[in-house]
């Protein structure tokens, strides 16, 4: 076995900690620390490598990729012979793939991709977040029954309805629509409850209040309850703009276009297709992650707080 | 002055139309996309079909049929492999990653976490695009990573190799999820007691004094939650194996099969939607059964 740098490292840091474990006073406090730290880092370096080595797959063309794990030395940079180079990106935006309708783009699927993310969480929040108004905030005959009916919703894996709701996309004429995707997709009960949930919180004297001075019902519930839950509707957003994006099965099983395919249905076409040229279709995946990213970033706050909330509750 | 009295008397009770209208799109969609699905699922699993149009009436043959099925088997040996590996390797890893955190300070906190949160975002496809590149032997990402630091494992197979198929699901797995359980486990170690803990300092217990019978008593409720639904997803596990076999089968020897990929094959390789219902059905018993069993072991173990 080879010395490689990482061995160096990793000696290195025990050597640091094993120092640090013999100064009495400072050193020692800061031992365990120390060695949180570098668990920590060590944990975090190998979940990132991944993406490093995608971001630099992404970048190199065909007779590099073999030759060097990330990045070949900075002289073979760019200029004569350079190894690093856009041709990955400019076959995946700028080939045609010709579908039996005609050329398709692949920007084409990026945007698919958001559309279908974008219309299915908004419809998501907006609905999910009026039943769990209803179920936060009222008192009525029935309550229960359909407190119970969702808690039984949950229990079925979601598989056991792929086989029926198949046939019955088939029926409605929603084959090869977005329909077949938007409209099962319209409503979650896991978003009725992180509703529910945060809608419990909002004082009833707001309401109140509203309701004395003549507000009526919907107009309390989208100006006064749900901004006040703004944290958990960021956080659902998030859930399901994630859940969509990434979504596979039921966009491959309804949509036999290939101009109207989101980005993962394409994906696994293209690892099939692209055996050789690798570059080309991981430069794909890395552009198919950014957006998640970006939005995650955005709401990585409220996302947390939103996740466990149900779970330490209840 | 008691107008108003009056009218704020009312309250919630006083609109018994409202709250209906608030849920009557929920009500709409479960009676669509609930209760129809599940009555027509178990009407299907009696039924045999070729495509989305036909079918005829076969009674329980389907079910004799997948409970005489080698792959059948074959599928529930991957899955609960892969179920019991993810909890026994995953958990303890993600906890001990939500303890480092737990002492750590908040601006260092939110990163580590963010990093070792980040696999989980990118959805299954995507990650099994990645992997197919990473595996690859001898040149491979992964390969060449653990050969240079345990000189070992250059020329493994994970994707071509029967038996490291389902290994290397597991390791990916990991990757992607153990930031995500860590997330959980997080949320419950901050609600532990910091009472207790400062009382048994007092008393003089040390570090895995203090784990074994302060820290794991009270995030009991957060490990089980997490075991439960760790071990719901993983039976439910499809993409992410169906994206490194390329579309294209389930590995030599069927050894990348998940009962989900099971069902698959049967509904929409072969168009037996009828098969698919019935597979459905068996999958939501065994995770019901299991999902029982698991909450009567660790009540079981609160009697303690």
């Amino acid at each position: 076995m080879q010395m490689h740098i990482v061995h160096w490292v990793l000696i290195a840091a025990v050597l640091v900690y094993i120092g640090l474990r013999l100064i009495p006073g400072k050193g020692w406090k800061i031992a365990p620390a120390y060695l949180r730290v570098v668990l920590l880092c060590a944990a975090a370096f190998l979940t990132l490598t991944p993406f490093v080595w995608l971001i630099c797959s992404a970048f190199k063309d065909k007779t590099s990729m073999m030759d060097c794990m990330f990045l070949p030395p900075m002289s073979q940079w760019f200029g004569e012979g350079g190894k690093l180079t856009l041709d990955n990106f400019r076959t995946l935006l700028f080939r045609e793939y010709n579908s039996s309708e005609g050329p398709v783009y692949f920007y084409e699927y990026i945007v698919n991709s958001l559309f279908l993310a974008c219309a299915i969480t908004s419809i998501n929040i907006f609905l999910s977040s009026m039943a769990g108004y209803a179920l936060a905030k009222y008192r009525f005959k029935g309550r229960n029954v359909i407190l119970f009916l969702m808690l039984g919703s949950m229990m079925f894996p979601s598989m056991l309805f792929l086989a029926p709701i198949f046939k019955m996309v088939f029926k409605f004429g929603w084959m090869d629509s977005y329909l077949a995707l938007i409209v099962p997709g319209a409503i979650t009960v896991f978003g009725i409850f992180l509703f529910r949930q945060a809608m419990v919180g909002v004082p009833n004297s707001l309401m109140e209040s509203a309701r004395v001075d003549g507000a009526s019902e919907f107009r309390i519930y989208w100006e006064i309850t749900l901004p006040l839950v703004r944290p958990i509707t960021a956080a659902f957003c998030l859930i399901s703009f994630l859940g969509t994006w990434n979504a596979f099965l039921q966009p491959q099983l309804f949509i036999q276009t290939q101009s109207k395919l989101p980005l993962p249905v394409v994906l696994n076409q293209f690892i099939g297709m692209y055996v050789q040229e690798y570059g080309v279709f991981l430069a794909g995946t890395l552009l198919a992650i950014i957006p998640p990213a970006i939005l995650f970033f955005v709401l990585q706050k409220e996302f947390v707080a939103g996740l466990t909330s149900g779970a330490t509750k209840g | 002055m008691s107008a108003n009295i009056k009218k704020s008397n009312g309250g919630p009770d006083r609109h018994p139309v409202a709250p209906w209208m608030f849920l009557a799109p929920y009500l709409l969609f479960a009676a669509f996309f609930f209760v129809y699905p599940l009555v027509y699922a178990a009407w299907l699993a009696f039924h045999q079909t070729d495509g989305p149009n036909t079918a005829v009436f076969v009674g329980f043959s389907n079910f004799t049929f997948i409970f005489t099925d080698p792959r059948f088997y074959k599928a529930l040996s991957n899955t609960t492999i892969y179920a019991i590996a993810s909890i026994v390797i995953q958990l303890p890893i993600a906890l001990g990653l939500a303890m480092l955190l737990n002492s750590s300070a908040s601006r260092m906190k939110g990163a580590f976490r963010l990093m070792i949160f980040s696999p989980n975002l990118v959805g299954q496809i995507f990650v099994g695009a990645m992997f197919t590149v990473i595996f690859t032997p001898h040149y491979g990402l992964f390969n060449k990573g653990l050969d240079a630091l345990i000189g070992w494992g250059l020329e493994k197979q994970w994707l071509q190799d029967p038996h490291l198929l389902l290994p290397g699901l597991i390791i990916i797995s990991l990757w992607m999820y153990v930031g995500y359980n860590m997330i959980y486990f997080l949320a419950g170690l901050q609600s532990v007691d910091k009472q207790l803990l400062e009382a048994a300092q007092i008393d003089g217990a040390n570090g895995w004094q203090t784990f074994l019978h302060i820290t794991i008593p009270q995030i009991k409720p957060i490990a089980i939650f997490v075991v439960i639904m760790s071990t719901i997803g993983s039976y439910q596990l499809f993409e992410l194996p169906f994206a490194l076999m390329k579309g294209q089968g389930f590995g030599p020897g069927d050894s990348a099969l998940t009962i989900v990929g099971y069902l698959y094959d049967w509904g929409f390789r072969n168009g037996d939607l009828g098969a698919a219902a019935a597979i459905g059905w068996i999958l939501a018993a065994i995770i019901f059964v299991i999902s029982i069993l698991q909450l009567k072991v660790t009540r079981a173990y609160e009697v303690d």
